[in-house]
């Protein structure tokens, strides 16, 4: 008798994936270097947000060129004047650096006329700001801060959980997967290029979450196999990750379907950060299986490490 | 065996029949309206006379507005139809009105009455849905540091002389430091004491006629606190002064204020207001013109006073001694003097200044009495790449009358023209600054982006609870059901979470995300129970154990997952600005909510279906 009628993996997957391990730490090390590379050599596409400057939006009635508006606000003194359609080519965004002088209190006002001017001299009828925005220098450094402390506080914070409510050994095989993913995900957006604001920030600081969320039902699983089970710690892993196969593909693949409407519904303002978090569940779901685990074997996991039994017979032995 | 108790049946109805009750008033469109309310608490009266005479008004520029009423108390509330008509409506009563009555846009809720008496309204909504104005400002730190330690000078040289204490200078000797040098034989003692009963917290300290008083970092981090929360407070008149509905001025960290006008799109008038730092000195003129024309030729400008220039930039010495400074204003009404027919301004001072003012005219009937307009313009400049910032100080004597008669906290002073009158005036009422402030962030949301991102963020969210509803119902049948019941209780609940008035959440673009994200990581803890409960089956249980253990083995799972979450979302509130905020609180609150609806809510579902008796052979799932 067939009782599930729908199944998105076979009931009885059993995939050694603990023979797949060296292969697959090799290939997440180098997707890591390479994501750092990234960074590191091509830097990130910051948004206004960290770089500070003046951002206006305008709407118009119809497509103008855009290498006119630039050079016509190069010509009005804003030499790197960055300016991106959207839409059907009629929403304009344009960034630029306050001119030199220049107080803050006059910068968009300013930025505002410029966009204004550049467009009507291109022919655009009805130019319509929907948007506009300022940011000082000092903002930016102070968000890039506080994003490194946030960064900090949930490495901590998980460290210390999953060590007590695991053992030292799943907590640092979690972390090194979680910052993989988020590594990679900052990458993705040092290799294409696309912006990085704040929202995207906190995309990622989210990928975490959900990164570490799939690696802990993974080994919570482990946990219970190794109590359970009368095994290699092989076996108990790779029996764990093929138990749990069904759960982790089937969450990831209805968050990924979330993620994917905030993407296509959302606008532009959300693109960014449903972008990370897309790439985020796919990166974090593949390292929860083939990083979390391998990694723990590595580290040398035995049915020991879980048992608190094991525990309190070392504290009995130092006794006097 | 598949038991559930009958209590939390109940308990779950209750949450139902509250989250209902309070995520309700979300679904009432806002209408587009003018508020009006007084520009003084007890100033007018907001009454039925004035509801007649703006409904009058309304009726003669041809604007039919849906209604004209006192809906709460000193408020009325005048709706439109949209927001053409709002804007039109609202420009059209200002003038009218005038300077007693504050009008303002805002958008007021629809939702039936009875849903007030619960308590439970609409959560505001962010910037980014609304459309306005969001400013920070920043304090410079050390202005407001140099303006305190120049006032403790000053305070210092007042009580020697009072107290007979001899002493050559008083002056800055450091960043936190004020050194005197008193004259050979004053009591060195009796100086320090006097010091210490001044400054109880600073320390005090030194020998033979050298004395010094040092700020400690506490008590310099004090000062510019009490800089910040005094400029909170001006800030605070000055924005009442723009008509905004629901205005938000708050303090961020230590030295930044945020200030969020929804509604408003001139940025120009509101920054001019916000960001003015002018302000009134009222100091001693020492000579006339002529001595000053003398001691600025042969540059020798006595050590206690000061060359200051008159609009027409003729020299003028005043006295270095601050009689009185725009901070103890109290109030400023601009008008025409009656004698000569001149504008002039009508000042009030608090008792302070009036005392001091009382002190000052007793002695100098017949001396002059100069009067120093003040204005501070921040500038920016990018010096080798970097920006920096500073401002340039303009002084102008606007008077330096003959002080006619003994006067003490009330006079009147003229040499403006009239729109510097009325302008001053509105300065001087709304306050002066305790440290000059600039701009370090401006965003401006039109209206029309603000209505489609919420119709963005409602798609968003919408097509994120279809695509995972249909997959459930696809994937798991009964169980599906059960699960997507239990996903719309949580969004249900989260929405009503939020709109808790003690919550203080903010709806804003980034929210919207957060709600789609819930549906993406709440869905976790349903799927690990349904496969639980399908990997016991396969196991050979029988349904109904094979349901009661899934939800049991799955509990312990889902507790330690979610705690992981929760710690990246509490990282994110901890340290997120602005709308990242309203983020994290959201997935929070979903996470939280999220956990009891998977395994409390679902699992009352299944035992409803499942469970009694009757011991079903087969289950959908």
């Amino acid at each position: 008798m067939k009782i599930f009628p729908l199944t998105l993996l076979p009931n009885d997957a059993n995939i050694n994936f603990m023979r797949l391990r060296w292969a697959s730490i090799t290939l997440a090390a180098l997707l890591m270097f390479g994501a750092i590379g990234a960074m590191a050599f091509k830097g990130f596409n910051y948004a206004l947000d960290f770089t500070g400057g003046a951002l206006v939006e305008v709407r118009t009635d119809q497509p103008v060129d855009i290498d006119d508006i630039r050079k016509d606000l190069g010509k009005q003194g804003y030499d790197s004047a960055q300016v991106q359609t959207y839409g059907s080519g009629n929403e304009l965004l344009v960034r630029l650096q306050p001119r030199e002088g220049e107080s803050s209190t006059q910068a968009t006002t300013h930025a505002k006329e410029a966009v204004t001017r550049a467009l009507t001299t291109a022919g655009a009828t009805n130019p319509h700001i929907l948007r506009s925005e300022f940011v000082g220098p000092q903002i930016g450094r102070e968000l890039a801060r506080n994003g490194a402390y946030a960064l900090a506080f949930v490495v901590i914070g998980f460290l210390f959980y999953i060590a007590f409510r695991f053992q030292r050994k799943f907590a640092l095989a979690a972390i090194i997967a979680t910052l993989h993913d988020v590594v990679v995900v900052a990458g993705w957006f040092a290799i294409t290029g696309h912006e990085f604001d704040l929202t995207v920030l906190a995309g990622v600081l989210s990928v975490m979450g959900y990164s570490i969320n799939d690696t802990i039902v993974v080994f919570d699983r482990v946990r219970e196999n190794f109590r359970g089970m009368r095994a290699s710690p092989y076996e108990v892993l790779n029996k764990s990750v093929n138990q749990t196969l069904s759960r982790t593909v089937i969450t990831s693949f209805v968050a990924f379907l979330t993620v994917l409407a905030l993407y296509i519904y959302g606008g532009g303002s959300l693109r960014g950060m449903a972008e990370s978090q897309i790439i985020g569940i796919i990166v974090g779901t593949l390292s929860s299986i083939f990083v979390a685990c391998p990694l723990l074997l590595w580290f040398g996991v035995t049915k020991q490490d879980l048992l608190p039994k094991a525990q309190d017979e070392a504290a009995l032995a130092r006794r006097p | 065996m598949l038991t559930f108790p009958r209590w939390k049946y109940f308990a779950i109805l209750l949450v139902l029949i509250l989250s209902t009750l309070y995520a309700l008033p979300n679904a009432y469109p806002l209408d587009p309206s003018v508020q009006v309310t007084a520009a003084r608490a007890g100033g007018v009266a907001i009454d039925k006379a004035l509801r007649d005479r703006v409904a009058a008004e309304l009726t003669k520029a041809h604007i039919t507005a849906d209604s004209v009423a006192i809906e709460s108390k000193d408020n009325l509330l005048v709706r439109l139809p949209d927001p053409n008509v709002q804007t039109r409506a609202a420009d059209m009563l200002r003038p009218l009105l005038g300077g007693d009555y504050v009008v303002a846009l805002s958008l007021a809720p629809t939702a039936p009455k009875w849903l007030d008496w619960f308590g439970a309204k609409p959560m505001p909504r962010g910037l980014d849905l609304q459309g306005g104005v969001h400013f920070a400002m920043e304090v410079d730190q050390k202005a407001a540091i140099d303006k305190r330690m120049d006032a403790f000078q000053e305070d210092i040289r007042a009580t020697f002389r009072e107290k007979r204490i001899l002493y050559s200078s008083v002056s800055r000797t450091g960043p936190a430091t004020i050194g005197i040098t008193l004259k050979e034989g004053a009591d060195n003692d009796k100086a320090q004491n006097e010091l210490r009963r001044m400054f109880p917290t600073y320390q005090v300290g030194g020998e033979a006629t050298r004395l010094a008083i040092t700020v400690p970092d506490a008590g310099l981090r004090q000062l510019a606190t009490e800089a910040i929360e005094q400029n909170l407070t001006t800030l605070r008149n000055r924005v009442n002064n723009l008509g905004v509905a629901e205005p938000v001025i708050q303090r961020q960290g230590t030295d930044r204020v945020v200030i969020q006008l929804p509604g408003l799109q001139d940025t120009a008038e509101a920054k001019r207001q916000i960001g003015a730092t002018a302000t009134l000195e009222f100091r001693a003129v020492v000579g006339d013109e002529a001595q000053a024309a003398a001691a600025l030729a042969d540059n020798r400008v006595p050590p206690d006073a000061r060359i200051y220039y008159d609009q027409f930039h003729r020299p003028l010495l005043l006295s270095k001694r601050l009689l009185v400074s725009g901070d103890q204003l109290v109030n400023a009404v601009p008008g025409i003097d009656a004698q000569r027919g001149v504008p002039n301004v009508s000042i009030t001072l608090d008792s302070t200044g009036g005392q001091r003012m009382l002190d000052h005219t007793i002695d100098n009937v017949g001396n002059r009495l100069g009067i120093v307009y003040v204005e501070r313009i921040p500038e920016t400049k990018i010096v080798d790449g970097k920006e920096v910032h500073s401002s340039r100080i303009d002084e102008r004597v606007i008077s330096s009358s003959t002080i006619q008669g003994v006067f003490g906290k009330d006079f009147q002073t003229t040499g403006l023209s009239r729109e510097e009158a009325q302008s001053l005036a509105k300065q001087l009422k709304a306050g002066a600054l305790a440290a000059p402030m600039s701009f370090v962030e401006e965003r401006v949301v039109g209206p029309s982006l603000g209505a489609e991102n919420v119709k963005r963020g409602t798609t968003a969210v919408l097509y994120s609870f279809l695509f995972a509803l249909g997959f459930f119902l696809l994937y798991y049948r009964m169980f599906g059901l059960i699960t997507c019941l239990s996903l719309l209780l949580n969004l249900l609940m989260v929405i009503a979470v939020m709109s808790l008035p003690f919550i203080g959440a903010t709806m804003s673009l980034p929210g919207f995300a957060g709600l789609a994200l819930t549906v993406g990581m709440s869905v976790d803890a349903n799927v690990l129970i349904n496969e639980r409960i399908r990997e016991e089956l396969r196991a050979g249980m029988p349904p109904q154990a094979a349901i009661a253990t899934g939800y049991d083995r799955a509990s312990g799972t889902i507790f330690d997952s979610n705690m992981t979450a929760l710690l990246a979302g509490l990282a994110l509130l901890l340290f997120g600005t602005g709308p990242l905020k309203g983020f994290a609180l959201t997935m929070i609150i979903g996470i939280l909510t999220s956990v009891f609806t998977a395994v409390t809510v679902s699992r009352a579902m299944a035992t409803l279906v499942y469970g009694g008796r009757r011991k079903p052979k087969s289950i959908a799932i």
